[in-house]
């Protein structure tokens, strides 16, 4: 192990350079441990996002020698180079400086599909029990631990080539919530999260699957709900 | 289009896709069957005249082509060339239509 890293980091917005910088190796050192390093002593205009440190709040993915990753739990031993880390901004979001990227229009394509829990009880109803060896709830739990750090969504081709395309992350929220029994939207958001610009356009590349940190499989859901909006629109139910 | 249309769309290329597989498969064998065999053109003209079989087989695989084909070009022009709505849906059934009557023109000359 060299004692010294080279890091080539993304500087300005969508319009910018790499600025290089050099940061002390250590042992178990985060991809985000060197980004802060870079802020705290060489750089502090250096702007970037993060919060939890342990794999929690999705806020610190970033490009990484060209893949999308969460920085907080991904070690410099697994991605360096030749002893050098490039680090980007997310990429399919704008890019608001350095390694920021304005993640409105990812949380809006959540919302466009419906990912809203709606619920059908009130309060003085019983507490609902779902068991948890039902097809829907083990449906669900495979999609629930999402973090919405933005991964998958940087790492598909079909939002790079469809801007209006949901996303597998989106569309992920949706899977989970169609399996929820408790949900009562759930015809409204099959017909929100179907066709062109939903569930229908991907092409199961499985990129999303590849790289979500969570281990979690979009594309699972996504052919989940293309199955069940197929059925309803040959039902004329759609 | 509407959305319930889309997804029809989706599924006609799902299905077509199933049914094409048999199709080509098919469709290799018979080629692989006739070179081997070294069958003229008379030979293989005389199998297929008045076979009704065959005029159905060749028939099913064209219209399988035809809404295959179109659908699947309508993703590739989405994404590549950015070309969607009314306009390409309309390109994209002149082509099947195109598709369809080459094809059949094709069929019936075997048949015929």
């Amino acid at each position: 192990m060299s004692d010294v890293l080279n890091v080539r980091v993304w500087r300005g917005g969508e319009e910018g350079e790499y600025q290089s910088f050099q940061v002390p190796r250590r042992e178990s050192q985060t991809v985000l441990d060197v980004v802060s390093h870079i802020q705290r002593h060489l750089d502090p205009s250096l702007a970037y996002r993060f919060a939890c440190r342990v794999g929690m709040c999705g806020s610190c993915a970033m490009t990484v020698n060209g893949v999308a990753r969460w920085t907080c739990r991904t070690h410099v031993s697994k991605v360096v180079k030749d002893g050098v880390l490039e680090l980007a901004p997310l990429a399919h979001l704008p890019v608001v400086r350095d390694l920021v990227t304005d993640m409105s229009v990812f949380f809006d394509k959540w919302a466009k599909a419906r990912g809203q829990f709606h619920p059908t009880a009130t309060r003085k109803d019983p507490f609902a029990r779902v068991k948890p060896d039902t097809p829907e709830r083990k449906n669900a739990d495979a999609g629930i631990e999402c973090i919405g750090c933005g991964v998958c969504y940087a790492s598909c081709d079909v939002v790079q080539w469809q801007p209006d395309y949901l996303g597998p992350a989106a569309l992920n929220r949706a899977w989970t919530l169609q399996n929820d029994v408790r949900d009562g939207a759930q015809d409204e958001r099959l017909r929100a999260v179907a066709g062109d610009a939903g569930c229908h356009a991907c092409h199961t590349h499985l990129s999303c699957t590849e790289r979500c940190p969570k281990q979690i499989s979009p594309t699972a859901g996504i052919a989940g709900l293309k199955r069940a909006a197929m059925k309803a629109a040959l039902k004329g139910e759609l | 289009m509407n959305t319930s249309n889309q997804v029809r769309l989706w599924a006609a290329q799902r299905l077509s896709a199933m049914v094409l597989g048999i199709c080509v498969i098919v469709h290799l064998i018979t080629i692989i069957y006739a070179v081997r065999s070294g069958l003229s053109a008379d030979q293989i003209l005389a199998r297929t005249q008045g076979n009704v079989a065959w005029f159905a087989f060749y028939g099913i695989f064209v219209i399988a082509v035809s809404i295959h084909g179109p659908i699947g070009l309508r993703s590739v022009l989405s994404e590549w060339l950015g070309w969607r709505g009314r306009s390409a849906d309309i390109f994209l059934l002149v082509l099947a239509v195109v598709l369809a009557w080459l094809g059949f023109r094709a069929v019936w000359g075997v048949y015929a």
